[in-house]
């Protein structure tokens, strides 16, 4: 749609095809960017995986939202003259009140639900006494601009200041001390209500003295609902992101068919203290004073295990390969593992490396993939290694599918089981609906 | 006021929007030359390679050039400018 839109601008009458699950979702964007009246056409979904006699079969057949023949579409759509609306466009100012009007705390809950502003679980209505104490969890001014963000990267971009965040805070049920965290996640611009189809999600790590201030969980139970601060704070920034980017809602700006338990919160801490390794903010350059929090974004697809046991390279090699391949593993483990990882004599990043080394696909395999096609060939066909190399391989030679730096350590978990997981979570670089392509994780001491 | 109270707004600050005017329509294609971005989503080449040949069987007077951005859902000006340079009209898909 970009494309089209920037194109009409040049000169050059363009058409859009999108596939009818995109409807609404392209007629909004038309709308925020200007041009409501471009000539968008559609055709089924969906068109990955379909022949090309059935793709030639959409083609010839009707149009699923216009109620027409496809070609028609187009050909009108190019060659019809401008109307009025068409030439004009549609130029307005969207405002968001800083306080709703009064009203019952009943209607109030009706009307947060109603307008999705929620995650369908209770919330705090943030009054303006609550927001007033959330904000004495910095010593910043309210109106600070934090950053934007958007649902994804053909969207348009929201901005928000603190005080939006310190709304959002309330609504998750967190505490003023936590709003340093909060800030610093939001303002990394990853949004953690991407609309991508994947159904992405973020996870967020913090390191640092703050973690032991705010009393988060790193021990037993690290990665699930037993901590107020580790829910609330990761909470918060789900209900932030999907606030301050203008909604998150199923079919205009959402659209990850499954869906993702990880977007109703997804936050925990480093157990640095029983980490035989240095914490993973200091890996990332930071001094281990500095309190940071660190954004993954995936949370697609979870392995797990334990051990390390006599076999446990074949696991791990089970394991990588049966990641979704797009997304790197973000490797999460007890502190148990991570020791005995020692006693086998690796570093933290040998251990990566190793992975590096060892989680390889047949070629075939490896792009047979939406993701990779999509969004990785593309540089693999312009030269850039090491996708270029694995775009020559032959289809059944054994291909590297991760860098090492693609794949990160966490060291969590209370010491229960040496247990594992390897969570999608790429850490850096691109990814769909990022708005910060490189720097994930966040100095959280500037909000303080 | 009574049982009343004040909330506040969670939403953030949308942009404003200005209003774009669309490109002026040729009247006919013939003898044109009407580019066929393949936007690179996966299988989109196979959808614009069917699109250029029903215009070769059936609006041959037409002609279709396929051309790619450098890569998924970033902007290409560079392809953007060879597109308008001598572009009569373009389509792009599949996807967003």
């Amino acid at each position: 749609m970009g494309f089209a839109l920037a194109l009409e601008q040049q000169g050059v009458p363009t058409i859009p095809v999108s596939t009818h699950a995109f409807a609404r979702l392209a007629k909004a964007t038309a709308l925020a960017a200007g041009m409501p009246t471009i000539r968008s056409v559609f055709v089924p979904q969906p068109v990955v995986g379909r022949s090309a006699s059935e793709l030639r079969a959409y083609i010839e057949g009707t149009d699923p939202i216009l109620k027409q023949p496809f070609m028609k579409g187009v050909l009108d759509g190019l060659l019809q003259p401008l109307t009025d609306e068409d030439l004009k466009g549609a130029t307005f100012e969207r405002s968001t009140p800083r306080l709703l009007e009064p009203d019952t705390e009943e209607n109030l809950r009706q009307l947060f639900i109603e307008q999705g502003w929620t995650d369908y679980l209770p919330v705090i209505l943030p009054t303006e006494d609550l927001v007033e104490r959330m904000l004495k969890g910095t010593s910043l001014p309210g109106d600070k601009i934090v950053g934007r963000m958007r649902p994804t990267s053909f969207r348009e971009a929201w901005e928000f200041d603190i005080e939006k965040v310190a709304v959002n805070a309330v609504m998750a049920g967190a505490r003023p001390e936590y709003l340093p965290v909060i800030l610093a996640m939001a303002a990394s611009g990853i949004s953690a209500r991407s609309s991508s189809t994947t159904s992405w999600a973020t996870i967020s790590v913090v390191n640092g003295p703050i973690r032991n201030e705010i009393g988060m969980n790193s021990g037993v139970g690290a990665l699930g609902p037993y901590n107020h601060a580790n829910a609330t704070i990761g909470r918060a920034y789900c209900l932030t992101s999907q606030n301050v980017q203008g909604g998150s809602v199923p079919g205009d700006t959402y659209m990850g068919t499954l869906g993702n338990n990880w977007n109703y919160t997804a936050c925990f801490a480093e157990n640095e203290e029983r980490s035989p390794w240095s914490p993973f903010h200091v890996d990332q350059g930071f001094k281990p004073t500095d309190s940071t929090v660190s954004v993954f974004f995936g949370g697609w697809y979870t392995q797990s295990g334990f051990g390390p046991r006599e076999t446990w390279q074949d696991k791990f090699i089970r394991c990588l390969v049966g990641t979704d391949h797009y997304s790197p593993p973000l490797i999460v483990m007890d502190p148990l593992v991570a020791r005995a990882f020692v006693d086998l004599g690796y570093t933290k990043q040998s251990l990566i490396d190793w992975c590096a080394q060892n989680a390889k696909l047949p070629a075939r395999n490896y792009w047979d993939d939406q993701w990779i096609t999509t969004l990785v060939r593309p540089h693999a066909i312009a030269g850039v290694e090491p996708y270029a190399s694995r775009l020559k391989a032959a289809p059944d030679e054994l291909i590297s599918i991760f860098r090492p730096e693609d794949i990160k350590i966490v060291v969590t978990g209370g010491e229960t089981q040496g247990a594992f997981k390897m969570i999608g979570g790429r850490f850096s670089t691109r990814g769909p609906g990022t708005e910060n392509k490189s720097n994930p994780t966040g100095l959280i001491d500037v909000w303080r | 006021m009574a049982g009343k109270i004040t909330v506040h707004d969670p939403r953030g600050y949308p942009p404003k929007v200005v209003g774009k005017r669309l490109a002026n329509r040729p009247e006919s294609l013939d003898g044109k030359v009407l580019y066929l971005i393949d936007c690179l989503f996966d299988n989109a080449d196979v959808f614009m390679e069917q699109l250029r040949l029903w215009f070769a069987q059936n609006m041959p007077a037409v002609e279709t050039r396929v051309v790619r951005p450098r890569e998924s859902w970033v902007d290409d000006p560079e392809m953007r400018a060879k597109v308008a340079a001598d572009g009569a009209a373009a389509i792009i898909g599949v996807g967003l």
